[in-house]
């Protein structure tokens, strides 16, 4: 046998392309039905380049390494009450927010993947999304058991799965994942193989980890270094899809930049929720909202953009309209959960004064003009025994379903609203972006199951705003939400630490 | 800060997550529960897919299967992913042995050239085989409903492909890594009479819409036949014609058959058990797709092993559907 012997790249190819064949007794576009609607044309899948090489035996090998020292983690942080080593207790909170909002997102992520993974004719693409839905199982599940001991000993966390299909302000994360998975297989990967994994996820993920890493828990920590690993895998992918999309046909630009166009306005705003957590719910502060949007988004997703601009890519649309927000959506944001705080399922509060001190001094040109003066009243009111809790349900935005909280860029004074006429019903929107979205697919977003509208409509039980969070929520009313101050929380914590 | 806590450990608040406490009383979970029960989401989905308008994103009526809880498919493995990669990574590292033992040995010059032939037609077009069943797998994971089966659909899936994998490594250590009897293999596949009516069946599995006839067509009755007639009778076959070395590097997949078995029973045995329209419905498929895939593999049933070596696959077969409370 002196025949030429393969090399790693042609090994790998019989190993995954050459398993697949061409159909003799069906008609394969029947197995693989939903490649064309999208507009998106792929003229040759085998044009594909693996973003990684690696074969299950690898796979479970490294996997397994990974997941031993992880469990063995988990198991001595839930021995050691590893709990009690966080910075501060109001730093749950931000633990509360990650397993309502964001592991479920994980979860979403596995199944849009399964979906691709078995979808897509290229068996190349095929396989790598099904290792990636794998991963993003993984992702849910040691999120799941990273926050269990924290469930054991905080509110908050014990109904995260019910939540996320029936809280207010949960519908953001969840309907922009059900957007993604509703689209077609291509539009899911640009909402989330790219946009999400290659851009965003380090928006959400270093923020959310070295926030845990700079507040004592371990937990979090060591599943987010875990994660690393298949992250570098997904964003090979990410950025494999859209450079094979356009590569492809010229055809597919326009449709891959309005899809561009889309999700990054849907990822920023999406977003708001990281800010606010990295502005305001870390205790120990890791870098301000401003600085991690400059250094992920600016500097890192501009390198990248001028790096398509040679497939005749731009920046994505408001780019510059995202760039001025950066200086006001954390203060928006917490403004809106600390007034609507008896309806939220995790604890908020005022900032402390060095906190107020910090804000001032990373946000010079907003904070101290805009914001500030309000905590100074919201002081003052809770230093009366009123602190402040706003009555009415607030006005979602038809598309990233955001309260109407968000000003105007040029006039931070000025709720910004928009709004449009589709079939004679009047629907509203938080931003021009929102509104562009809708109006590119008004039949989609007609459909969104907006909360407060589903409470307006009865379909959430009722009467009272508390019978709805008792009842359809299932919050623990008077644990789980209000402010930390007095909270079950903090009392147990008090007691845990021996302070008065 | 530093704390010191001589102590015993803290009172918990709460053993486990509400969802998991309604199902199995207020005391500490396994992580498998918690990994699984109620982790999808069920209701208030916002957008049908624009790729199937007329069902919601997860929907139970993508089956003719109705379960009163879809978590009644608890896998008795109890694999959650951490388990899961545990597991395979424990039997990868004796076929990691097993395959540079034999390359190793040389192993495969001591192959008659008959039995290589046997194996090349025989057993290499498994590859494509396994290739389906990752696909019906996935299939079942995207469109099932319930973590407690669709995670077990997609660890089923990702076995397949690395067992494809492994298959096709035997055809490498065949050929000297020259892939040439991964081609040959691919011919036969593709052309030769004796596969095609394997290749028509898994053509038909992979247009067929409902994702637990997917299943029943792929997990239960092909697999139960193939891998009884290849990796045990034919494996057999070929240790009495100086080929047993073959058998070091199918015991990744004897191993793996008996596993999943304990799941894909388990299954069947809940769906069939759960109401009479149910099983009627299971016995249906099972009795169409068993029609289909013994006239399918009867030409592979006698090239590989002999004439009835069909008839004692089919014997296995019928054993565990009795088991799981079907055809009674
Ligand atoms: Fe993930
Ligand atoms: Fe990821
Ligand atoms: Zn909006």
């Amino acid at each position: 046998m002196a025949a030429k012997k393969l090399n790693i790249k042609e090994k790998y190819r019989l190993l995954t392309r050459d398993l697949d064949w061409e159909f003799s007794y069906e008609d394969r576009n029947k197995a693989f039905p939903f490649e064309e609607f999208e507009g998106i044309k792929i003229t040759d899948w085998s044009k594909w380049e693996d973003p990684f090489r690696l074969t299950m035996d690898a796979y479970w090998k490294y996997q397994a390494e990974k997941e031993k020292k992880l469990y063995a983690i988990f198991d001595a942080f839930a021995q050691n009450d590893g709990h009690l080593n966080v910075s501060d207790p109001r730093y749950v909170n931000a633990v509360k927010l990650f397993l309502t909002g964001v592991s479920p997102l994980e979860y979403q992520a596995y199944q849009g993947f399964a979906h691709v993974g078995r979808q897509f004719g290229g068996v190349g693409a095929r396989v790598a999304c099904q290792m990636q839905s794998l991963d993003e199982l993984r992702h849910v599940q040691t999120q799941i058991h990273a926050m269990s001991h924290y469930n054991k000993f905080f509110d908050g966390l014990q109904e995260y799965s019910h939540m996320h299909d029936r809280v207010w302000y949960l519908s953001v994360p969840k309907s922009f994942f059900n957007d993604a998975r509703s689209a077609g297989p291509f539009e899911f990967m640009i909402a989330i193989g790219f946009s999400f994994e290659y851009v965003l996820t380090n928006l959400l993920f270093v923020p959310f980890m070295s926030g845990a890493a700079h507040n004592g828990d371990m937990a979090t920590v060591t599943f987010g270094f875990s994660a690393q690993s298949d992250e570098a895998r997904h964003m090979t992918l990410g950025l494999e899809i859209i450079k094979f999309l356009l590569e492809q046909h010229e055809d597919n630009v326009p449709v891959v930049q309005k899809w561009i166009d889309k999700w990054f306005w849907r990822g920023s705003r999406l977003l708001t929720i990281v800010s606010m957590m990295m502005d305001y719910m870390l205790p120990n502060k890791v870098m301000s909202w401003k600085e991690a949007w400059e250094v992920y988004f600016e500097e890192a997703g501009g390198a990248l953009f001028k790096d398509l601009a040679r497939y005749g890519i731009r920046m994505p649309k408001y780019a510059d309209v995202i760039e001025k927000e950066k200086e006001h959506i954390s203060h928006q944001a917490w403004w809106t959960f600390y007034t609507h705080g008896h309806a939220a399922g995790f604890h908020t509060w005022i900032p402390t004064d060095e906190e107020l001190d910090w804000l001032s001094a990373k946000y010079p040109d907003t904070f101290d003009k805009y914001y500030r003066p309000r905590w100074e009243l919201a002081k003052e009111m809770e230093a009366k025994g009123e602190r402040f809790y706003t009555s009415g349900l607030p006005q979602l935005c038809q598309t990233c379903q955001i309260p109407m909280l968000f000003t105007e860029m040029d006039d931070p004074t000025q709720i910004a609203y928009r709004d449009c006429v589709h079939n004679g019903e009047r629907y509203h929107f938080c931003s021009d972006g929102c509104k562009d979205i809708f109006e590119e697919e008004p039949e989609k977003f007609v459909q969104s199951w907006l909360p407060v509208h589903q409470i307006f409509q009865g379909n959430c039980g009722g009467p009272g705003v508390e019978d709805i969070l008792r009842d359809y929520y299932r919050m623990n009313v008077g644990a789980d939400n209000m402010d930390m101050k007095g909270s079950p929380d903090e009392l147990r914590w008090k007691k845990w630490k021996g302070v008065a | 800060m530093t704390i010191e806590i001589k102590t015993a450990t803290l009172e918990p608040v709460r053993n486990t997550f509400a969802h998991i406490e309604r199902r199995f009383g207020d005391k500490p979970a396994t992580r498998y529960q918690e990994a699984t029960y109620d982790v999808q989401s069920e209701v208030n989905f916002h957008y049908r897919p624009l790729w199937q308008p007329e069902l919601e994103l997860t929907d139970t009526r993508r089956t003719a299967i109705k379960m009163a809880d879809w978590y009644a498919f608890r896998d008795p493995r109890q694999f959650y992913y951490g388990a899961y990669v545990q597991a395979r990574a424990k039997m990868q590292e004796v076929a990691e042995n097993n395959y540079a033992f034999f390359e190793k040995r040389g192993l495969a010059e001591r192959m008659p050239e008959e039995a290589k032939q046997k194996v090349i037609r025989c057993l290499l077009p498994l590859r494509h085989v396994e290739h389906a069943a990752n696909l019906n797998n996935m299939y079942g994971s995207a469109y099932g409903n319930g973590t407690a089966i669709t995670q077990a659909l997609l660890f089923d899936g990702m076995d397949r492909l690395g067992i494809a994998q492994y298959v096709s490594r035997i055809g490498l250590l065949l050929d000297g890594n020259t892939g040439d009897a991964l081609s040959e293999a691919r011919s036969y596949w593709m052309s030769d009479p004796l596969w095609q009516g394997v290749r028509r069946y898994l053509e038909k599995t992979l247009v067929t819409e409902d994702w637990f006839e997917v299943f029943i067509a792929q997990d239960v009755v092909l697999d139960s036949l193939i891998y009884n007639l290849i990796y045990e009778q034919f494996d057999a076959k070929l240790a009495q014609q100086d080929g047993q070395d073959l058998g070091m590097l199918t015991e990744f997949m004897q191993v793996w058959f008996k596993d999943a078995s304990r799941w894909v029973d388990a299954v069947l045995k809940t769906a069939a058990a759960e109401s009479d329209e149910n099983r009627l419905q299971l016995e249906q498929w099972i009795s169409h797709w068993r029609g289909q895939a013994e006239e399918a593999l009867s030409l592979v049933a006698h090239e590989a092993v002999e004439e009835g070596a069909l008839q004692v696959a089919r014997e296995a077969l019928d054993k565990r559907l009795s088991k799981a409370g079907l055809f009674k």
